[in-house]
């Protein structure tokens, strides 16, 4: 047990924005949308705790709101990524041949170019909103875990109770699903849980430069797109929305080093 | 009646990046309710040709001819039907049962696959872990929770659950002591006597005194030798088989 209670702080931070995220319409003070010119950049106060931006609305409200479309859209990203990754990955690791060649070429070449820099262009090309950048962080994450997953799967392929199961009749689903994936989550689990952060900043990135959620969606790196103009005169309207993706991202890479941990207490 | 007969199997391995032989057309077969025994040094091919035998691995060359049939290219459901009456005991015991997996679980693994109803295999699941001398209880523990010896019975009973044919025991005592050694072989020999079919590989010529009716010796991917094991193990012709005899009577005299 000694090994799970350094997971237990951040578990419980991690559980918390999530809770966060998934009740935010519930919690936001204020509605984030409404807006008032008159009320245009207040500094924080207490009626507005983190001050309003330049249409008067509340910041605070945004922030709790725009938790919804990053920490959300950010989880469904990393389900989606690893689920296609690892199956595709495990696939190839069981069965060879011309399919593990060709979809190791291709994860070569998604591989082969700097994730961002993909990732813009992937954007670009799919199109505008947030679920073109989802798309576009689809296609640049999944190779990493088909990789991870073929490897795992290669360490374990020749273990005879792989065999064992054949004998007994399993197919390459059932012998997948009942003996490959649960003895190659562990290692998964990590990686994923130390890429949430990632895709956070990617996709918050994505929307910083206009290629993800668009006005006047809530959104943390939009927001902070929104405020970068009036960063020396209002500087609570950028600094807000980038706290957030700075603790959210330091809470799942902390919990994911502790996830690591606790699968791999060498 | 053979009821596996393997023809001229030829099987390469590639080392340094050339093809090196480890099997040159080795043709041996099993009698019905018979067990033969496939003796050698390690290297010698045995498990390969083991492997072969159950279409574990795939031969170079050759024919494979089980229950009359020839299995050589069989694939997908036809293969599966193949291991309804074929199957193999590996001579690991704990890394050839899942780890996540209780035992009872992957006991019960080829009864699931064949349609049978959850309680028609806790029931199946009992009866054959009784059969191979172990209480009813170990269905709920883990590989790593029993001896060596307990996950070997519990690898027999699994291998019983379709009652196949033919057992291929890859050097299934190989792993254990002596005493359980002696005791998987009674439970092997027992099950040769209500007229399983078997092929028991192991490097111990002496072993195969309680359990084979035959045995072939192997040598550098070869059989050198094959005959009754009373006249293999008392006159044995072949280098390689007087070479194994004088390691195991060596043994012996060790564990006096």
């Amino acid at each position: 047990m000694g090994r799970y209670r350094g997971l237990f702080p951040y578990a419980l931070a991690a559980g918390l924005i999530i809770l966060l995220a998934v009740f935010a319409p519930y919690l936001a003070p204020m509605d984030p949308y409404a807006q008032d010119l008159s009320l245009a950049l207040r500094p924080p106060d207490s009626v507005n705790l983190l001050g309003t931006d330049r249409y008067g609305r509340d910041v605070l409200s945004r922030v709790i709101v725009g938790s919804q479309i990053t920490i959300c859209s950010s989880l469904l990203l990393l389900v989606a990524t690893t689920v296609f990754g690892s199956v595709v990955g495990a696939l190839c690791g069981l069965r060879g041949g011309r399919l593990d060649t060709i979809v190791m070429r291709l994860s070569d070449v998604f591989l082969a170019f700097p994730e961002m820099v993909f990732a813009i262009a992937a954007a670009s090309v799919i199109g505008g909103g947030i679920a073109g950048a989802a798309m576009a962080l689809i296609l640049i994450s999944w190779p990493k875990y088909a990789r991870l997953a073929r490897g795992l799967v290669l360490t374990i392929r020749s273990m005879p109770y792989l065999e064992a199961a054949r004998m007994s009749g399993s197919s390459d689903r059932e012998i997948l699903f009942d003996h490959v994936l649960g003895n190659i989550a562990g290692p998964i689990l990590v990686t994923a849980a130390l890429n949430l952060g990632t895709i956070i900043m990617e996709l918050a990135g994505l929307s910083f430069l206009g290629l993800g959620a668009m006005p006047p969606a809530a959104e943390w790196g939009a927001m902070m797109s929104n405020g970068r103009s009036m960063i020396q005169t209002a500087p609570w309207v950028i600094l807000a929305p980038g706290m957030a993706i700075f603790v959210s991202v330091a809470v799942f890479n902390m919990l994911g080093d502790k996830l690591r941990d606790v699968f791999d207490p060498k | 009646m053979a009821l596996l007969e393997l023809h001229d199997i030829v099987k390469s391995f590639q080392k340094d990046g050339k093809p090196v032989r480890v099997l040159d057309n080795v043709t041996v077969s099993v009698e019905e309710g018979k067990c033969l025994g496939l003796v050698g040094q390690s290297g010698c091919g045995k498990s390969t040709l083991a492997r072969i035998a159950s279409r574990l691995t795939e031969a170079d060359g050759g024919k494979i001819l089980f229950d009359g049939s020839d299995i050589t290219e069989l694939k997908g459901n036809g293969l599966r039907h193949v291991y309804d009456g074929l199957q193999m005991i590996f001579q690991q015991p704990e890394s050839s049962f899942n780890p996540r997996r209780l035992l009872g679980w992957s006991i019960s693994e080829p009864l699931r696959r064949h349609g049978v109803s959850e309680g028609d295999c806790r029931e199946r699941t009992a009866q054959l872990l009784r059969e191979v001398g172990l209480d009813t209880d170990y269905a709920e523990r883990y590989p790593h929770e029993v001896s060596g010896g307990e996950c070997q019975r519990a690898a027999i009973a699994r291998a019983l659950a379709l009652n196949p044919k033919l057992l291929i025991c890859d050097e299934i005592t190989s792993a254990l002591d002596v005493t359980i050694q002696r005791e998987i072989t009674a439970l092997i020999r027992s099950l040769i006597e209500k007229g399983m079919t078997c092929i028991f590989i192991t490097h111990d010529l002496a072993l195969l005194n309680d359990v084979a009716d035959s045995v072939a010796v192997m040598e550098k991917g070869k059989i050198v030798e094959a005959g009754s094991t009373v006249d293999i193990t008392s006159h044995p012709k072949s280098s390689a088989a007087r070479e194994l005899l004088e390691a195991a009577l060596f043994e012996e005299g060790f564990e006096g």
